[in-house]
């Protein structure tokens, strides 16, 4: 919460000017590959070394102290005043180590698998540009800072979707991300103005985060929840939620270090981040927090139900990107702020490896992304075998798994605070997960190999720049979650304890260890029976799911068509937008308005046609008209 | 501070540099080139100048010259700065040398007479904004239209007849009104006593609501043709589509400024109780453009009709945070007016660039540009992010400070008015997707020439005081600071009548 | 004595030819002469009056008349000259190239 101490800083800057400095570098020396693959990772390893200097400094610091760089007074109009400034409390602690860490594995990663293109300054540019968004959201102290990350963030994915732009499939999946997140970006807007107006005290209107959660109390109930509402929307657009979530899945057009990084890790929890750094105004909407509950379950089920059934490799773990991000909000709407955020880190560790992983069996097979001509990959790739494995056991919810103890968390919490139906929901999507990641895993390394001879024969396992950032990556996919453990188990839940002071305590206890053993056990046989019928569906009777199938038509297709959301959306919103913007320019504006003005000067233009007759240049007929004036003159005269 | 006499070497030294470039022999075509260039980077330097003598700590004018032009009808030489018009002036001297600069590989027909044209325009713009004698404003007003029309009508396209004559009679059509209500203005503030033209002793002049709704009306459709305001717009794609590069350059970025300036200096702050109650409607119009542009422009197959449309969205938002009449909305506003001069002008110069190389200006025969032309592209991606607002670029501050101002003025219209930040998006990202990503689609741009040196120089100072002007707005913004709050204030003094009339026009009671 | 009327009416009667001349034919000269004719029957009015009121200003202004009528006779003749080496015809709808 707000108070604690501030301990003012002047290196924060750096942080985020690292992978800026890079990304200058890239643009400076675009012709010189070698130096760019030394460089870009680089400034992203010395940022994360910088970051953890800071919260080395934080963890010294008492409890709820926070790190505060001024760094200058950006924007001031009036009583309206924004600075560039920086802060690490908990939250953004966590965070920035994410986001640097992860992101320099992903870098370094990144070195092997886009060794062979000749675009690659380019890439790391991109990649470095990303960074700075990224760390420019997760540390700005300032709500509007926050939004120009915010933005560059939604600016990186687009320009990195279309990385590959000769592709007209690319370009047009990076402009949909693009305007999907801008209307959630517009959400955000609209909120901040309002959380501005509405928090504006003493005369003066800001967005510090300091000032909004000190001012918060001035929100009247229906205001709070306007705001958080709109707020939710922004999230909804950046983190992948229902209805928003549409352009995820598009966004795996971008090369797969790009999904890892900033579709799975990084950028797609910015919302996630958003309501937890702004939990205060949630808090004061309950109304808004169910709101978010409930689109966040939603999107966890939905998206888990639509992974069933896809065949590319990346579509999958796509879904199941939007179905995590779903429990994640379903977290912060039951309250759990530390929980989304413990998720978050869990997330990205075993989301991050498995798209890593991903990438390096479509770098083994030539550019393969179709699980349906992979298959007994085990041996040829041993270590993206091993370590697919430890992801896809840890996002199932193994026992000792990272993502076991995120997930359980989250769903003892929406159990506790009394959401039963939800947790009910969660607990089936959870069940789901481990079906289609076990089919996923049994598809691409289980069997024959499926695949032409030709990419057969080329198989081969990755180079170790690559598999390097895999096995670190699979190390903290398993020990990741042990920071925080259940309540009463060895150190507890010490992932909590450190953020409590930013995000403060959730009300769990009051069902006890016990409740909370007992929901543990449910979640994992429920993950068990999803992994045993993956392996009855996919390696001890292959015929099954496509029986199942045909059995099941109507269902079976409204999977793989996604629902026709996409088909929705263009018959809805698309199409019609298209053909009224048609509509108002040939009708109302071509015809009507300029119709209109031409109409003016075309009446003025017939007038003077019609004149013009009258001076027909023959002096005789002037003479003539002059003659019967001086006439009519006279006998005006002579008759009055 | 009289007994200076900048101002009156910013004015006048184009003009005068105007008049040399005629004196070029006919078959020296570089000479008239440099000439130019040479005038006009040396008014920017005299702006610069200006710039750093300005304080930024009053509301007043500075840099007062005050002299006699025809004393039997009261009509001075006055020319003054504040914190409003000083940026415009800037902008103004900025864009003119580079566009000389980008003229040079553009134009090659009657050289010297367009850089005449050029410069003398430059003097009227200058002259507008700093002209404090309503009827001295008046006078450059009308000299903009001028070279504007010869520019169009004889460098232009295939319809430059029809596009000329259309924005001269447009533009001139409305602005007569408003010379009427000038005259009037002056007569009721006369009063019998002595008469004066300058605006800042016209500013208390006491009238009954009825007049100043008329006098306002009158005031508000030349500057509303000017914006262009929805539905006075259609003389823009036209005129845009048939002027060369320059022109479109000088057109976008400076003289749809006037329009905005005037309602800032003139119309708003000397009828301000019809301000008020005329608030509804304008916004109403500002929004309705704002989402109409938007819409209108993602369907155009020509690349500068998108980005005249644009431009209305766009100056839809300027009005929006002028008629918030808070000091953060119109702040916003006139900082926007710069971006907006800044990154439609460049885009201007952009699709000059291609123009000149292809001869086609349609995005079907494009696609694919970013092969061939990667600083090319580049520079256009940065342009085109600008121009939708994105955070860390000049456009953002300007729409988010009118976005922040017209909430508090307005909820309803900023709500709508929001909306044009994603169909901003639609149509400039569907544009670039369609000009600069996909497969080459057509063999002739393969080997185009990427940016050459002199276009390089001609867009960079662009791109930085893009940059710039999105990472540190803090000197522009303090240094209007001052000037603004004056204005505001003054448009808010008047209370009486104008509830009256508010509350007429609003159906309250 | 003559009575001023009898003078007045046949100023009238010229007059009132020249006019006709002038509004209906078709030959430049004689639409030329016609105008010479009005002119003329002018004068007389003029001169008729003067001689009536005794005074001179009515000679006066013949004088003036007739030096009018003297250059446009010159110049008029000039402009017929030239025109009908261009286009060799007297008739006036036929010279209308300066018209729309």
């Amino acid at each position: 919460m707000h108070g604690g101490e501030i301990i003012p800083t002047s290196t924060l800057w750096l942080i985020p000017a690292l992978p800026l400095a890079g990304l200058l570098l890239a643009i400076v020396f675009g012709d010189r590959k070698r130096l760019v693959t030394i460089v870009a990772p680089g400034v992203v390893g010395i940022a994360f070394a910088v970051a953890l200097a800071s919260v080395v400094t934080l963890l010294r610091a008492p409890a709820g102290a926070r790190l505060v760089d001024d760094v200058y007074p950006w924007i001031v109009a009036g009583p309206f005043r924004a600075d560039v400034a920086f802060r690490v409390d908990a939250l953004a602690a966590v965070m920035v180590l994410i986001v640097t860490g992860v992101g320099f594995l992903i870098h370094v990663y990144s070195v092997g698998y886009m060794a062979h293109d000749e675009s690659l300054p380019r890439f790391f540019a991109y990649l470095n540009l990303f960074m700075f968004a990224m760390l420019l959201l997760v540390l700005a102290d300032n709500l509007v800072v926050l939004f120009v990350g915010w933005e560059g963030v939604g600016l990186c994915s687009y320009l990195l979707i279309g990385f590959w732009y000769e592709k007209d499939e690319n370009a047009a999946a990076g402009k949909k991300a693009f305007v999907v997140n801008r209307i959630g970006d517009l959400g955000f807007v609209l909120g901040l103005l309002l959380l501005a107006w509405s928090t504006a005290a003493n005369g003066a209107i800001s967005l510090d985060v300091a000032h909004v959660e000190e001012h918060v109390h001035l929100l009247a109930p229906q205001t709070a929840t306007a705001v958080a509402l709109l707020l939710l929307v922004g999230a909804a657009g950046k983190s992948a939620q229902l209805p928003l979530y549409v352009w995820l899945p598009d966004a795996m057009a971008g090369p797969t270090p790009v999904s890892a990084l900033i579709h799975a890790a990084t950028m797609v929890t910015a919302g996630i981040y958003m309501i937890a750094r702004l939990h205060v105004v949630f808090l004061a909407s309950p109304f808004a927090l169910e709101v978010v509950a409930i689109v966040g379950a939603a999107t966890a089920l939905f998206a888990a139900t639509i992974a069933l059934v896809q065949t590319d490799i990346k579509k999958v773990l796509a879904y199941s990107t939007v179905s995590q991000l779903g429990f994640m909000v379903l977290a912060l709407g039951v309250g759990a702020f530390a929980t989304a955020i413990f998720h978050v880190m869990t997330h990205a560790f075993f989301k991050a490896l498995l798209f890593l992983g991903a990438g390096s069996v479509i770098h083994g097979m030539s550019g393969e992304q179709d699980v349906s001509q992979m298959g007994g990959l085990r041996e040829k790739m041993p270590i993206t075998w091993w370590t697919f494995l430890v992801g896809t056991l840890a996002i199932a919810g193994a026992p000792g798994f990272a993502g076991f103890f995120s997930k359980d968390e989250i769903l003892a919490h929406t159990w506790g605070t009394g959401h039963y139906a939800l947790w009910a929901v969660g607990a089936f999507t959870a069940g789901l997960t481990a079906f289609y990641m076990f089919r996923l895993l049994f598809l691409t390394f289980f069997g024959e190999l499926r695949a032409a001879p030709e990419i057969a024969h080329h198989v081969h396992e990755s180079p170790p720049v690559m598999t390097v950032p895999l096995v670190i990556l699979a190390a903290l996919s398993i020990v990741g979650g042990w920071v925080g453990l259940p309540e009463g188990w060895l150190w507890g839940p010490a992932f909590g304890r450190f953020l409590a002071p930013v995000t403060g305590h959730s009300a769990l206890g009051e069902h006890g260890a016990g409740v909370e053993t007992a929901l543990m056990l449910v979640a994992t046989l429920l993950a068990a029976g999803g992994a045993t019928l993956a392996y009855v569906f996919y390696v001890r009777m292959p015929g099954l799911p496509y029986l199942l199938a045909w059995r099941l038509k109507p269902v079976y297709e409204l999977l793989v068509g996604k629902y026709w959301i996409d088909e929705l959306y263009d018959a809805v919103v698309v199409r019609p937008y298209v053909a009224l913007s048609n509509l108002l320019w040939r009708i109302v504006d071509q015809m009507m308005i300029d119709g209109a003005v031409n109409g003016v000067a075309t009446t003025v233009l017939a007038n003077g046609q019609l004149w013009r007759y009258v001076q027909d240049g023959n002096v005789q007929h002037y003479a003539l008209v002059f003659l019967g004036g001086a006439i009519a003159l006279l006998s005006y005269y002579l008759v009055r | 501070m009289t007994g200076n006499v900048l101002l009156s070497l910013i004015v006048w030294t184009p003009l005068v540099g105007a008049l040399l470039v005629l004196l070029v022999p006919r078959d020296q075509p570089d000479g008239a080139r440099r000439a130019a260039f040479a005038f006009s980077s040396l008014t920017f330097v005299l702006s610069l100048a200006l710039w750093a003598g300005f304080r930024a700590d009053t509301a007043d004018f500075q840099w007062i010259e005050q002299g006699a032009w025809v004393p039997s009808f009261g009509i001075q030489y006055i020319l003054g700065v504040d914190g409003v018009s000083l940026f415009l002036v800037l902008l103004t001297t900025f864009l003119t040398p580079l566009v000389i600069l980008f003229s040079f590989g553009d134009i090659t027909t009657r050289v010297k007479e367009y850089f005449f044209f050029l410069l003398m325009l430059e003097t009227g713009m200058l002259g507008a904004f700093l002209a404090l004698d309503l009827f001295l404003f008046y006078v450059f007003w009308e000299l903009m239209l001028i070279p504007m029309y010869f520019i169009i009508g004889v460098w232009g396209g295939a319809r430059r007849i029809y596009a000329s004559l259309k924005f001269l009679i447009y533009t001139l059509a409305a602005s007569l009104l408003m010379l009427v209500a000038i005259l009037y203005l002056v007569s009721v503030h006369a009063h019998g006593a002595a008469v004066t033209f300058d605006v800042r002793e016209l500013y208390g002049t006491v009238l009954s609501p009825t007049e100043q709704l008329w006098l306002f009306t009158a005031f508000a459709l030349a500057f509303a043709v000017k914006v262009p305001m929805f539905p006075l717009h259609t003389w823009l794609p036209d005129a845009h589509v048939e002027a060369p590069t320059g022109g479109s350059v000088i057109l976008a970025g400076v003289l749809l400024k006037m329009g905005t300036y005037g309602f800032l200096r003139f119309a708003m702050p000397l009828f301000p109780d019809a301000t008020r109650a005329a608030t509804p409607l304008i916004l109403a119009l500002a929004v309705v453009g704002i989402l109409y542009g938007a819409a209108v422009a993602m369907v155009q197959p020509d690349l500068k009709k998108l980005v005249a449309y644009s431009s209305v969205s766009h100056l839809g938002f300027v009005m929006l945070g002028l008629f918030a009449v808070n000091t953060i909305g119109v702040e916003g506003a006139i900082y926007q007016m710069l971006n907006h001069g800044l990154s439609t002008g460049a885009l201007f110069l952009l699709v000059g660039v291609i123009y000149g190389r292809r001869h086609t200006r349609a995005i079907a025969d494009f696609g694919g540009l970013w092969k061939p032309l990667p600083r090319y592209a580049a520079v256009f991606l940065v342009v085109m992010l600008s121009s939708i607002g994105l955070p860390g670029l000049n456009g953002f501050i300007g729409e988010f400070l009118i976005l922040l101002g017209s909430f508090a003025a307005n909820r309803a219209a900023t709500v709508f008015a929001s909306g044009g930040l994603v169909l901003g998006a639609v149509y400039m990202l569907w544009m670039f997707q369609r000009v600069i990503f996909g497969p080459l689609r057509h063999e002739e741009n393969a080997h185009l020439q990427d940016l050459t040196g002199r276009e390089i120089a001609v867009l960079a100072p662009v791109v930085a005081m893009i940059v710039v002007m999105g990472v540190y707005p803090r000197p522009f913004l303090r240094a209007m600071e001052p000037s603004v709050k004056a204005l505001v204030a003054r448009i808010e003094a008047h209370d009486g009548p104008a509830t009256r009339i508010a509350a007429r026009v609003n159906g309250q009671r | 004595m003559v009575p001023t009327s009898w003078y007045l009416a046949l100023s009238a009667v010229l007059f009132a030819i020249g006019a006709v001349g002038v509004l209906v034919r078709r030959n430049i000269i004689v639409v030329f002469m016609a105008i010479e004719l009005m002119l003329n029957a002018v004068n007389l009015t003029f001169v008729a009056f003067a001689r009536q009121l005794g005074t001179i200003d009515g000679q006066v202004i013949v004088f003036f008349v007739m030096t009018v009528a003297a250059a446009e006779a010159a110049v008029g003749l000039a402009i017929i000259i030239a025109a009908f080496r261009n286009r060799p015809t007297v008739n006036a709808d036929e010279l209308a190239v300066l018209r729309w």
